[in-house]
């Protein structure tokens, strides 16, 4: 379990709609340890406020030693993050939390909601790198509308995977959930559900996985202050009763350890 | 051939003596912020430390409180953590091998709900191999039943010295809160109580609200604030409390880099703990401990002891 604390040169930003942005670091350290569904956690500026660093999902690396993230602006760190360029140092830690358990000999249905899409490049591509063949794996893609989904879409195409898409304005695919398109699937326990996305959604899909006795798999957010087991401050409530904490025994989490509302 | 090299300058001397125990220099961890150490072997080199303090132990386990248990805020975070620990057996058979391995000083935090419950943990941690000093938290904000009275009660805070001293094997630092009107009061009954060292300021009781659901933040309603908005608010009551009780002073609160740290000295602390800065970079009290060993040799300064308490107040 190598960590590392790096100083990352951002070497390409981009918008990929009016919110959501693609960040590339050069991060061979923390890209060359990285496992698909862990994270980084990374100082959106060097002053004293916003204080503490930001959780994002590792979206995929390469081989050259890049990492990239995906992230929506959603209030002062990430607006920072939107706003710096190409050639600025960035410090990032990572990488951390337990990714996704891949299992080899079950086809998989991927599910990303929303930015919940960002880890899941990095999943699509592990699985199809450990399967020779992965033309009966599925992925399932949905959003709020057109702009949330379609800048990505092209990216998960290469790997040969069953793409399903949705929106819920129907703007881009079909008109409605990821849940509705997971239903529609001929589904049978051989199956292993990945997801990552709204809570309802995640919710919702493992639901249908119960009651289809399939393995699913969710990543789950918290807030977070250290990102490594230090704080204690990302506790969520698990079926046992116990707390369990986001960043350690997480962020991804067999769905029947933890409690839903429905 | 023997080594010939000046060793003041290549080692300055950074040892400062908290009562009986000499530290190798003065940078600890603060508890609650530095896990059991453990968690940052990979990150840092622990034997450099001064010292390290482990998150607070209780008699039994404590599950903490529900999420969100954390918050941010303007240059600091609020939290309401609920003092989760595996409890003081879990504790030694669990943690404290690999603590004892380190070989820096471990100061063990503990808290509880009665003079008896810090009796009863101190008596468990007698003999125990590794723990170097007891750290008295009579101060945690965060469970109803526990540390405010305690901490709040000159009498009480004295009281749970007294009980802690007698069972204690090892020096003891007692952690004061600062959600009272008059520090001084608390110290100096902890110093009557038989306190080897003072230790402050555990965190500063906060709020937070969402304005968009009208409810407050954390689930716990109230939480401690820490980090470098509680600066100017910690090193007050350190150069206060320092000026007060003739026992070494420990200095916590917002510390963030070295020159936070040499201010801390200055105001009269003989070392200091690092909280919140941990979880922004994991690698901070390492590098304090370099920024003090540079300052020692570029002020030619004998030793790190010579400037505590240095602060000049007066012109002449
Ligand atoms: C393990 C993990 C992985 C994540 N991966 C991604 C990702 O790949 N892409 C992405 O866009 N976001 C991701 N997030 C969420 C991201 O961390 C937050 O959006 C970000 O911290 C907000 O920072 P801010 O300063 O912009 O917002 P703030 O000003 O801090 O808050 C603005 C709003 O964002 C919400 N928020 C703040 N922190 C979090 C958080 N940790 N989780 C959820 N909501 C939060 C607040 O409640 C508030 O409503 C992830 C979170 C976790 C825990
Ligand atoms: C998440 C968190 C958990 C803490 N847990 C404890 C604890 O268990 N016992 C204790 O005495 N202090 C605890 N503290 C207080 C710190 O040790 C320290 O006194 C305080 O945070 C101020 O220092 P800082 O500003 O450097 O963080 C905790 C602080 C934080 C932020
Ligand atoms: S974020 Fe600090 S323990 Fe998980």
């Amino acid at each position: 379990m190598s960590q590392y604390q790096e100083k990352a040169t951002v070497s390409r930003v981009e918008q990929l709609s009016a919110k959501n942005y693609r960040l590339t670091l050069d991060s061979p350290d923390i890209s060359g340890a990285a496992k698909a569904g862990q994270f980084v956690m990374i100082r959106t500026g060097l002053a004293k406020d916003p204080l503490l660093r930001r959780p994002f999902s590792i979206h995929q690396t390469s081989a050259n030693g890049q990492l990239q993230i995906y992230f929506k602006v959603v209030g002062r760190g990430t607006d920072m993050l939107a706003r710096v360029k190409a050639g600025e140092i960035m410090s990032v830690f990572g990488p951390l939390g337990r990714g996704f358990r891949i299992k080899k000999n079950s086809p998989a249905i991927i599910i990303g909601g929303g930015l919940g899409i960002a880890p899941m490049l990095f999943l699509a591509k592990s699985i199809c790198r450990l399967k020779t063949d992965c033309s009966n794996d599925h992925i399932i893609l949905g959003g709020r509308e057109r702009s949330e989904v379609e800048p990505l879409v092209n990216d998960f195409r290469q790997f040969g995977l069953r793409l399903g898409l949705a929106t819920d304005d129907g703007s881009y695919g079909h008109q409605g959930y990821v849940t509705d398109l997971l239903k529609s699937l001929e589904l049978h326990s051989e199956y292993t559900v990945y997801a990552c996305g709204p809570e309802p959604m995640m919710a919702r899909v493992y639901s249908i996985c119960k009651s289809g006795s399939m393995q699913c798999q969710v990543s789950v957010e918290s807030v977070m202050a250290c990102g490594m087991g230090a704080c204690l401050g990302c506790s969520r409530m698990t079926k046992k009763g116990t707390y369990t904490h986001v960043c350690l025994n997480g962020p991804v989490f067999n769905a029947e350890e933890l409690i839903w509302n429905s | 051939m023997e080594f010939v090299d000046n060793r003041e300058d290549i080692f300055p001397d950074l040892r400062v003596n908290i009562g009986s125990l000499e530290i190798a220099n003065p940078v600890m961890t603060a508890s609650g912020t530095f896990g059991y150490a453990r968690e940052f072997e990979n990150l840092m080199n622990l034997h450099r430390l001064g010292a390290v303090i482990v998150k607070g132990i209780s008699l039994h386990p404590r599950p903490g409180n529900p999420p969100p248990r954390i918050v941010e805020t303007a240059c600091g975070m609020l939290n309401a953590i609920g003092l989760q620990n595996v409890g003081v057996d879990r504790f030694i058979s669990e943690k404290m091998d690999y603590l004892a391995g380190l070989n820096i000083p471990v100061i063990v935090n503990i808290l509880g709900d009665s003079l008896a419950e810090y009796r009863e943990i101190t008596e468990r941690l007698v003999g125990v191999p590794g723990v170097a000093g007891i750290e008295v938290n009579i101060s945690c904000p965060n469970v109803k039943k526990g540390g405010v009275a305690f901490g709040t009660d000159p009498s009480m805070a004295a009281a749970v010295t007294k009980a802690v001293k007698e069972s204690a094997d090892v020096p003891v630092m007692v952690k004061l809160s600062p959600n009272v009107s008059d520090i001084t009061l608390v110290a100096r009954a902890v110093e009557d109580g038989g306190a080897d060292s003072i230790s402050l300021i555990n965190t500063l009781i906060g709020m937070a609200i969402d304005l968009k659901t009208r409810r407050p933040v954390l689930a716990n309603v109230i939480g401690g604030l820490s980090g470098p908005a509680i600066k100017p608010v910690a090193l007050r009551m350190v150069y206060q409390v320092a000026s007060s009780v003739s026992i070494p002073v420990i200095g916590i609160g917002g510390i963030e880099t070295t020159e936070d740290a040499l201010e801390f000295l200055l105001a009269g602390a003989s070392a200091i703990q690092i909280g919140t800065a941990n979880f922004i970079n994991p690698r901070v009290s390492e590098e304090i401990v370099e920024g003090i060993s540079k300052y020692v040799v570029d002020e030619k300064l004998p030793s790190i002891r010579s400037i505590i308490g240095g602060l000049s107040i007066n012109d002449g």
